[in-house]
């Protein structure tokens, strides 16, 4: 098993995504505004996602994947740091030049109340990037558009009813619709079910993973819940206060958490599962997210960590590659060539967490 | 400090737009035809030798820049031109109409803001009372009609029935207050009101709707259980909160004082520096308009800086600019 | 009534659009007149505003009926044995002459169709530029906004009364300079308003969504923030028609607008005070045709605020559980609650 196995080869990587910083400047005073700080939403993040596959994201309010999202999708400058899709360098590239590559990157938003013009027809919508990429007009719109609409599960006759007449799956499965339009190559999910219902949400994520055999679609998927990650997800990213915690490919990642977020996270999720709820004990992170704005020195986890010690409050750790056996906790430094997204499974953490080392009785930071 | 910062700052703006008022009043004005600009600064009834002697007194056949850069400089030194009609000094004409105006406008807006503000609370703090609705329809009407309307229907409907009966302290016209508080408080009574009316509606409406808004706020709530009296609560905490804004909007509001002022001073003719500027457009006396308008972008801008020195006083947040 | 006054009842509007109708296809604005329908004041507000469109466009009907034409005198019916106006119902005319023995009525139908022409054109432009200006400002912000923000804040500070005099003196009044000094006005109240609730909807998700779709700017302007914007107006432009009214009969009676002969209630207005001794009539019917159609105006332009919001469903069955409870306390022979004084329900921002 060479080190070349884990480095993914630039045919089947689609998005690759090196050093991006985004930060947003918090400006004060009345009259004449100045800046007394940043928002440090996204802090040296690397990550690649493959083709025909999908990159789950998961973090908490403030962990900065919403921005990290949309510096993917081009819809928000970046710091620094680059964005390659398909190949090219898209970093802040010009809304003229950006155009045309929108009809490769879609998105899905979060809020299927908000995310629909409430005064315009569901047909129009769906119909709206045939006629911003100027790609069918007309009558050959109108049944490009109701193709899509049977595709998703939704029925064609209902081309000019509101938004508000649907219920919120049915939204989502709208926004579904014109994110596919144009074929796109890569569809970033923001949050799709967080605000469903939960037998809503198999059904659209049962529709995204159809989508994606069908056309061959990469996702980036973003969300909270470490559960719905897993039905979807074949990498798996946690980020935490603008940085990536831990990945690898999903089945490593949730048996053999390494990162103590992660595995306070998973414990959280599987509480409801009564056959993993024995093995895990439930992990009671204290204290609040710390703001973006000064985030804590060292390991940004660290004032929440049930392992913190000295030397996380000081050094900040690096990613490093974990072997996938079971017993083993054997780590070597990662490879230039490792990445997030790709097969190797990292973490940066200074005390890793072994497998069936629990975090109950670890000894500094207690449990409520 | 930075408040004095601010003033400098504020002052100087105020300059600048004063100066832009002028220059477009000058352009307005001076780049129209000699004889035209001519005929309106001497006054209507100038013969043609009177028009000449203008013409080459003022150099108006001087090439523009000239003008205007006499413009200034006369400007500058307080001198606002003759009004060749009355052979009189702009400014001197000015100065004395202005008690009247002064009178008329701090009157009123006294009577504006405590009408107003305190019909606005009462109907909050009563919302849906029998009060409450009867000063809405009241509002409603008052923000319906002019301020001429209103005029003149007190004129006709109670100055001239106390007239003709006898009683004679309210009365039309001006009467200066060095006469006496009383005959002056009389002939104002009917000008503060009318002035006050429209403004007033606004106002109620305005704190009525946000105090309404802020009494609905959880601090509030939190205050009242703390046991704060009613009263308390409200004056300390609500009243305060919900006004700021409504004073702010007075410095917006200065420009329609100014125009409820130059009618109410036309409909009870107290010749004021409003009538003054009427007059002087039926009389195509130059001179004059452009003094009142100078003297009203004065007004503004001072109104203005004064204005959003008390928000500053009022909302700490404003202050550090 | 000013700027902040109609921001409020704007938000109203806009608010109203977040809570979607039922599931039964109906469009927002059949819900809207659905609801305005059954507010008794607004329906009779419009009828009268209805009512004075008409009678001034068919006016010169009135003075063929009477036999008055607008400009005519008539010294010897229209004037009494001491040289006055004679009053209403006397020698033909309907409402009493005037201080030369015109036909009163006639010139207040007459002064109906310049103050409407005022009201409707100038706010209609005003409309027109304030939603463009609004728009830009809102949506590109930056240096735009803040150089069309400033520009805003100076138009509404202005003293208006003294532009109108200035350009009266430079140019000689006439209908020209009221129609811009109103129109000048009224675009930079709009504009404000507009901003304002550009801004607000230019965060949502679905103009994001726009633009992820890789719509450009004006497209996403008038296609997606437009339409949203419409109600909003709808209830600016309503309640800026009766201010252009009582602006236009301002400028007429200070003598800087219409001139007469040709009518206008302002300039009827300013002559009326000289006479209010001997005709009360001259003052009074003018200034109660002033008054009513600017309250039908302004009860109308609430009506349709009111209506726009749904939460005014829950007052309007209040209201009527009221009304049936007083009529059943009449029934039963005790007085019910005073439900004669016109009920101020506005939306519950308060105002």
């Amino acid at each position: 098993m060479g080190a070349d196995d884990n480095v993914s080869s630039d045919d089947n990587v689609l998005v690759r995504v090196e050093n991006l910083v985004k930060h947003f400047p918090v400006k004060a005073g009345g009259f004449v505004k100045h800046t007394v700080g940043h928002v440090h939403a996204v802090d040296d993040v690397s990550l690649v996602i493959e083709r025909g596959k999908t990159l789950g994201l998961v973090g908490e309010t403030g962990s900065g994947k919403s921005t990290l999202a949309r510096c993917v999708a081009g819809l928000i400058p970046v710091t620094s740091g680059t964005v390659n899709f398909n190949g090219r360098d898209i970093t802040n590239l010009s809304r003229g030049a950006m155009r045309p590559l929108r009809r490769e990157v879609q998105m899905i938003f979060q809020d299927p109340y908000s995310s629909l013009n409430p005064r315009r027809r569901v047909g129009a919508i769906i119909g709206d990037p045939f006629t911003v990429h100027k790609t069918a007009t007309g009558a050959e719109r109108k049944r490009q558009v109701q193709d899509l609409m049977e595709r998703v599960g939704l029925n064609p006759e209902h081309y000019n009813r509101f938004p508000a007449e649907f219920s919120g799956g049915q939204r989502q499965r709208i926004g579904v619709a014109r994110a596919l339009a144009l074929r796109p190559k890569l569809i970033i999910c923001d949050e799709p079910v967080s605000a469903l219902d939960v037998s809503i949400q198999a059904q659209v994520l049962n529709l995204l993973a159809d989508l994606q055999q069908e056309y061959g679609l990469s996702y980036l998927f973003i969300a909270h819940d470490l559960e719905v990650v897993r039905h979807v997800s074949d990498k798996v990213a946690v980020m935490y206060l603008g940085r990536i915690g831990e990945a690898g490919p999903k089945e490593s990642l949730y048996e053999h958490p390494r990162h103590p977020y992660s595995v306070a996270l998973l414990s959280a999720a599987s509480a409801a599962d009564p056959d993993t709820a024995a093995a895990r004990q439930r992990v009671i992170l204290t204290g609040d997210v710390p703001s973006p704005i000064d985030p804590p020195a060292g390991c940004r986890f660290h004032p929440r960590c049930p392992k913190a010690q000295d030397l996380c409050a000081t050094e900040e750790p690096a990613l490093v590659r974990y072997k996938q056996s079971a017993a083993a906790e054997v780590a070597s430094p990662a490879a230039a060539a490792e990445t997030v997204g790709g097969e190797a499974h990292l973490a940066a953490c200074h005390f890793p967490v072994a497998d069936g080392e629990s975090l109950a009785a670890a000894g500094t930071k207690e449990l409520a | 400090m930075a408040i004095v910062g601010y003033i400098i700052r504020r002052v100087l703006t105020g300059v600048v737009v004063i100066w832009l008022v002028a220059t477009a009043a000058f352009f307005l004005f001076f780049t129209r035809p000699v004889e035209t600009v001519a005929r309106e600064l001497a006054g209507r009834a100038a013969t043609p030798a009177v028009i000449n002697e203008v013409v080459a007194h003022l150099g108006l056949n001087e090439p523009i820049m000239t003008q205007y850069w006499h413009f200034l400089d006369n400007l500058v030194h307080g001198n606002l031109g003759y009004s060749y009609f009355t052979q009189e000094a702009v400014t001197t004409i000015l100065k004395q109409d202005l008690p009247a105006t002064v009178s008329v406008v701090i009157g009123g807006t006294i009577l504006w803001l405590i009408v107003g503000i305190s019909v606005g609370i009462i109907s909050a703090t009563r919302a849906r009372s029998f009060f409450d609705r009867f000063s809405n329809v009241a509002v409603l009407i008052g923000l319906s009609m002019p301020v001429f309307v209103i005029g003149e229907l007190l004129i006709w409907l109670v100055f001239q029935p106390l007239y003709s009966h006898g009683f004679t302290w309210i009365n039309t016209g001006y009467f200066p207050i060095t006469g006496g508080i009383g005959p002056w408080i009389g002939h104002m009574l009917l000008p503060w009101i009318t002035l006050a009316s429209v403004q007033a509606a606004v106002y109620t409406r305005l704190s009525r709707g946000q105090l309404l808004e802020t009494l609905g706020e959880d601090y509030i709530r939190t205050a009242r259980a703390k046991g704060l009296s009613e009263r308390r609560v409200l004056f300390r905490h609500a009243v305060r909160a919900a006004l700021t804004p409504v004073l702010s909007q007075l410095g917006v509001d200065v420009g329609q004082l100014l125009g409820g002022v130059v009618v109410v001073e036309t409909v009870f003719g107290l010749g004021g520096i409003g009538q003054a500027a009427v007059q002087a457009v039926t009389q195509d006396n130059l001179p004059v308009i452009i003094g009142v308008v100078i003297l009203a972008a004065i007004f503004v801008v001072v109104a203005n800086i004064i204005v959003d020195l008390i928000y500053a006083a009022l909302d700490p947040r404003v202050r550090i600019t | 009534m000013s700027i902040t006054e109609i921001d409020f009842q704007a938000q109203g509007a806009e608010s109203a659009q977040e809570a979607s109708g039922p599931v039964e296809g109906r469009t927002q604005w059949q819900l809207t007149w659905r609801r305005l329908r059954s507010d008794r004041v607004s329906m009779i507000a419009l009828g009268v505003v209805i009512l004075m469109i008409v009678l001034a466009v068919i006016a010169p009907v009135f003075a063929g009926i009477t036999h008055h034409p607008v400009d005519t005198s008539y010294p010897n019916q229209g004037e009494n044995a001491y040289g006055n106006p004679v009053g209403p119902f006397t020698n033909g005319f309907w409402l009493g002459s005037d201080s030369v023995g015109r036909d009163v009525f006639v010139r207040i139908l007459y002064g109906a169709r310049v103050s409407l022409e005022v009201g409707i054109i100038t706010t209609a432009i005003a409309a027109f530029l304030g939603v463009a200006i609004g728009l830009m400002a809102g949506y590109f912000g930056g240096i735009i906004d803040t150089v069309l923000g400033r520009l805003t804040d100076a138009v509404l500070a202005f003293p208006y009364v003294i532009l109108a005099l200035a350009l009266a003196e430079a140019f000689g009044p006439s209908l020209t300079i009221i129609l811009i000094v109103i129109t000048f006005f009224s675009w930079a109240g709009i504009a404000r308003i507009v901003r304002g609730q550009t801004l607000a909807i230019k965060e949502r998700e679905y103009i994001e969504a726009a633009r992820s779709i890789g719509a450009g700017p004006f497209r996403i302007m008038f296609v997606d923030i437009l339409p949203n914007l419409l109600a909003p107006v709808l209830v600016v432009a309503t309640l800026y028609i009766p201010n252009a009214i009582v602006f236009e009969s301002t400028l007429s009676f200070l003598g800087l607008g219409i001139q007469p002969p040709t009518p206008s209630w302002g300039n009827m207005l300013a002559d009326a005070e000289n006479f209010y001794q001997v005709a009360w009539w001259y003052l009074l019917f003018p200034a109660l045709f002033l008054l009513i159609t600017t309250l039908a105006f302004n009860l109308l332009g609430d009506g349709i605020r009111d209506a726009m919001d749904p939460r005014t469903e829950r007052l309007i069955a209040a209201r009527r559980m009221r009304g049936l409870r007083a009529k059943r306390r009449k029934a039963a022979g005790g007085s019910g609650p005073d439900s004669s004084l016109p009920d101020p329900v506005r939306a519950p921002d308060g105002s």
